[in-house]
């Protein structure tokens, strides 16, 4: 099993997944450049933080036009595994594999601090290791993290159950009916705007993220085992 | 551009010269004693750069040479991009810490956004991986627009940088007073991390090697800018936004990568770098010459330039941001092309190192400057400058100071929280990205940040610190309160403090009062550093801090960094568990000149400071980190701004916990300012063994409970407060200010 942390250039958070895979989860990581076209030989593909191509545009916009972006889609499409947290989520919806925007925070302001969250959903590949409902909280920096989607699209998110993480309590940047995290149709792609990356160590004192990761790779390896 | 130069002749008759901050008896000496010639139009603008305080130290450099800058444990001192100290295991901590007052004070968001952009680069100049940013920022008091403006922006783009970098915004201090209402003083302290064999320097030597030049194109943004800063604002000099450059994060990033790339791992290749800073390539170029008592040669034409048709003069002192200057080996010049291509930057071959030791600056096929190196770099003139000891020291002595009276001391300490300087800054720091990296074990909001050092046991704690208020009332007393205070800082974090960074902001130097305020202050903070064993491995200076001839507060910053060998020995600044036990640690006197309690009542801050005993203090800080490594301490936050009182609210804040105190201070005693103390909790069955650590250095006065009542028996009288207001009023203060129209 190994899993791919993209480089973009601009990413920043890119060190935290990597650390926190590999330190902590003694997982196999590899940093893939932005530049690649492929994806072959990894299971599942996350898409860290930080400001890609500074994000002078709008968040993400110039980053799904990487040269590694049609693999990830494939990637995706092919009902693996992609994981983008805050930049990652902004890149993953410019590029149509999620639905919706990441608007400026109400507040106009870059915003970091830590926030409570509900798992609205456990049954993704990304939350089995978290309780129904269960209340956990995850830090968040990012001054564009307002989820917005047309009614049509959030109702079919909460139908579909789509919607994997609510900021439960104050909602920091004015996402509609809370969302903090969603997945695709397929569930195979989450995108949510909270760093679980970052909240993986006793030490930082937040581990309320580590359930996340050992989700993933045991989905990652059940999978592989169906596959034999 | 070119066509419009002045002739050297044109030059000695109008002057302009004087404009850009050279003085005619500067010029005059060029002339005569250093090239025996008028200088062409080119040259006389290098040297008015180059001989800037800014950039020279002309006139402070004496005083400079108080303070202490080597102990076994410094690696590389001031005299390059930053210093470096060794903390074991063949790893380094690299720090230092630029003002940039000047161009805040301008253009708020691109004046601290560049700030802080420098001094990353001169982090990873030294082969450092910048690892956390603080800064120490004062502002005006929060009643005008201009101010509120200047504050937003400041920290919009300290934030801005920062956060696009990933370099966690760790720490810093924010504090208000009148003086700093037209010159906002904007600090800013970068802190790297670097194995000990990748250490670089700054130096252009070897026959033949390359110079080459990394990163942004050259414009027109910034020139001028350390004449700039080494003049004062009025408001009847247009003000010099050219002056003020513009920063792009996301290039320095990628400089960054690449740059670290290359010293990390091609080491071989590299002979020394350099970041351009104010007066950028002029700067860069010769002092990395200078280094190495090299000559170097120069062709303008190759410089990347981002506008046509600029000006050899132009090219030379543009400040445009992220740029670097590199010596390469002769022969690696495609190597490290390819390497900076890989992330998207440009790498070029601007110039070589040469036989001899002259400048020389070729562009469209003329020579454009040909002058000794060291006629920039060392030959500047140093200034003495007259010292006069200010009225107002003189009658604060002749006078008794002030003494406090209050009736009721729970409203006191009600309002004290409420004060700018004293109340939450989390509306502003939360803005920062605090924690990218995951390293940051400690963020804004207690005494020191905290860093673990990944793959180690260690952790490292830094912290900023600088009150004007006691450095104006007595900038020798002051000067070693500053130092003292950030010590403390680190101590109550459980850390050895290491070294110190400092920004020494003054007003015009030129007034031998303001002279004396600088000079008394450096002795003051060079007597404390020694005392405590913290040299000054880096540091600026920035004068002329005056607003239509009001000087600020003489502000010293003190940045220091201290090393925690290992985690478990991390302190906490607040409170545990309910039923620790509660010791001041440091005797309590009636310190209340230039004290938060003092401007509260008074409105104004005078009289004059009690002299402190560094030695005592150190003793006791030492006792203390002994107690905290032997696992004696539940947490610990030192005694500053507001005193006992204000520390005791704090320890609770954001704790479930509450206090029950009962001291033999006075009530107008636990506002008293007396430096050196701290508010530490014990676990009861560690009492006898605490006691013993600390001699007589701590007094038991108290428990912690579990209701959130902050109650106070003082000698006088007692009083409850519930903790859950302070607390609201302490939090919203700042946030009601800002919002509140003018």
């Amino acid at each position: 099993m190994k899993i791919a942390v993209i480089v973009f250039p601009g990413s920043n958070c890119d060190v935290d997944l990597y650390e926190a895979l590999h330190t902590v989860c003694h997982a196999d990581v590899e940093y893939v450049s932005h530049k690649q076209e492929s994806l072959a030989g990894f299971d599942a593909v996350m898409l860290p933080g930080g400001f890609s191509y500074g994000d002078y545009l709008r968040s993400g916009a110039i980053a799904r036009f990487s040269n590694i972006m049609p693999a990830i889609i494939q990637f995706a499409n092919e009902g693996k595994f992609v994981f983008g947290t805050c930049n990652g989520f902004q890149i993953l919806t410019e590029a149509g594999l999620l639905p919706g925007a990441l608007k400026r925070n109400d507040s106009l302001k870059f915003i970091c601090k830590t926030v409570k969250l509900e798992v609205v959903n456990n049954q993704t590949a990304f939350t089995t290791h978290y309780q129904p409902g269960e209340h956990i909280e995850l830090p968040i920096a990012h001054a564009d993290g307002s989820f917005y989607a047309e009614k049509s699209v959030l109702e079919k998110l909460e139908k579909n159950g789509q919607i994997v993480f609510r900021y439960a309590g104050e909602n920091p940047n004015g996402s509609l009916n809370d969302i903090a995290g969603i997945t695709n149709e397929r569930g195979n792609v989450l995108g949510m705007m909270p760093h679980p990356e970052r909240a993986v160590e006793a030490l930082l004192g937040n581990e309320d993220g580590l359930p996340l990761f050992r989700s993933l790779l045991a989905n990652v390896k059940k999978e592989e085992e169906a596959a034999r | 551009m070119i066509a419009t130069e002045m002739s050297s002749q044109e030059i000695k008759e109008q002057k302009p010269y004087l404009e850009w901050g050279l003085s005619e008896k500067e010029y005059d000496y060029i002339c005569e004693k250093l090239l025996k010639r008028l200088p062409n139009y080119t040259e006389t603008g290098l040297f008015a750069v180059m001989w800037s305080e800014h950039c020279s130290y002309k006139k402070s450099k004496p005083v400079l040479r108080e303070f202490p800058s080597k102990n076994e444990r410094v690696l590389q001192g001031p005299g390059e991009g930053a210093g470096i100290v060794d903390i074991g295991d063949g790893q380094a901590v690299v720090f230092k810490a630029e003002s940039h007052n000047h161009p805040s004070a301008v253009e708020p968001y691109e004046g601290a956004a560049t700030g802080v952009g420098g001094i990353i680069r001169d982090i990873f100049s030294m082969g450092a991986r910048p690892i956390a940013a603080l800064d120490s920022l004062h502002f005006g008091e929060i009643n005008q627009a201009r101010t509120k403006y200047l504050i937003n922006e400041v920290v919009a783009g300290i934030g801005g940088y920062g956060n696009c970098m990933g370099i966690p915004t760790v720490g810093g201090e924010m504090t208000f007073d009148e003086c700093y209402t037209g010159n906002p003083l904007v600090n800013a302290m970068c802190v790297g991390l670097m194995e000990q064999k990748d250490m670089q320097v700054g130096r252009a030597q070897g026959i033949g090697n390359a110079v080459m030049y990394v990163g942004a194109k050259t414009g027109r943004d910034g020139i001028h800018g350390a004449t700039f800063a080494s003049a004062d604002f009025s408001d009847e000099k247009e003000t010099q936004r050219s002056a003020v450059q513009v920063g792009d994060p996301f290039m320095e990033k990628l400089l960054m990568e690449a740059c670290l790339e290359l010293t990390n791992k091609h080491a071989s290749w590299l002979v020394g770098i350099q970041d351009m800073g104010a007066a950028g390539l002029v700067s860069s170029s010769c002092e990395m010459a200078s280094k190495a008592g090299s000559g170097l040669e120069l062709i303008l034409d190759n410089v990347p330039q981002r506008e046509p048709e600029m000006s050899a003069y132009e090219i030379m002192l543009s400040e445009s941001q992220e740029r670097m200057l590199l010596c390469i080996r002769a022969g690696f010049e495609e190597n490290v092309k390819r390497l900076f291509e890989n992330y998207g930057l440009e790498a070029v071959v601007i110039g070589r190192v040469v036989t001899g030791q002259q400048y020389l600056l070729k562009h469209k096929g003329r020579t454009v400057a040909d002058i000794p190196v060291s006629s920039l770099t060392d030959d500047v003139l140093e200034e003495t400058s007259q010292e006069k000891v200010p009225e107002r020291i003189l009658e604060a002595q002749r006078n008794q100071n002030w003494a406090p009276q209050i009736s009721d001391v729970a409203d006191t300490l009600k309002k004290i929280l409420q004060q700018p300087t004293i109340a939450s800054k989390k509306m502003f720091t939360q803005t920062y990205d605090s924690q990218v990296r995951t390293n940051t074990v400690v963020g804004p909001g207690s005494d020191a940040a905290v860093l673990r050092v990944r793959g180690t046991k260690k952790a490292l704690a830094m912290t900023t610190d600088g009150n004007g208020r006691f450095v104006y009332l007595d900038p020798k007393i002051g000067g070693k309160m500053a130092v003292i205070e950030a010590a403390a800082n680190l101590i109550a974090s459980g850390a050895l403090p290491l070294a110190v960074t400092d920004c020494l902001n003054y007003g015009d130097p030129n007034d031998p009062e303001i002279y004396w305020e600088l000079h008394q202050s450096v002795l003051g903070m060079a007597e404390a550093c020694r005392t405590l064993d913290t040299p000054v491995i880096s540091g600026n200076v920035s004068l002329y801090n005056e607003n239509n001839g009001e000087a600020i507060y003489p502000t010293p910053m003190i940045g220091m960094v201290g090393l925690i060998n290992n985690l478990k020995n991390i302190i906490p600044s607040f409170v545990q568990h309910q039923d620790d036990l509660v010791f001041i640690v440091g005797r309590t006197r009636a310190d209340f000149a230039g004290s938060e309690l003092q401007k509260l009542l008074t409105g104004d801050i005078g009289g004059s400071l009690n002299e402190v005993n560094l030695k005592e203090i150190e003793l006791r800080m030492t006792k203390l980190l002994r107690a905290m490594e032997k696992g004696l301490v539940e947490s610990a936050h030192d005694l500053s701004e507001g005193g006992l009182a204000v520390a005791l609210a704090e320890t609770t804040f954001g704790t479930k916990y509450g206090l029950n105190i009962k001291t033999t201070l006075s009530g107008e005693e636990l506002f008293s300012e007396t430096a050196g103390r701290f508010v530490v909790t014990v676990a009861p069955e560690k009492k006898q063994q605490f006691l013993a650590e600390m001699e007589d250095e701590a007094v038991y006065v108290g428990q912690v409970t579990e209701d959130k009542q902050l109650k106070i028996a003082y000698r006088n009288g007692q009083f409850g407060l519930d903790l859950e207001a302070a607390e609201g009023l302490w939090e919203e203060a700042i946030p009601c200010l800002m919002k509140s129209k003018d």
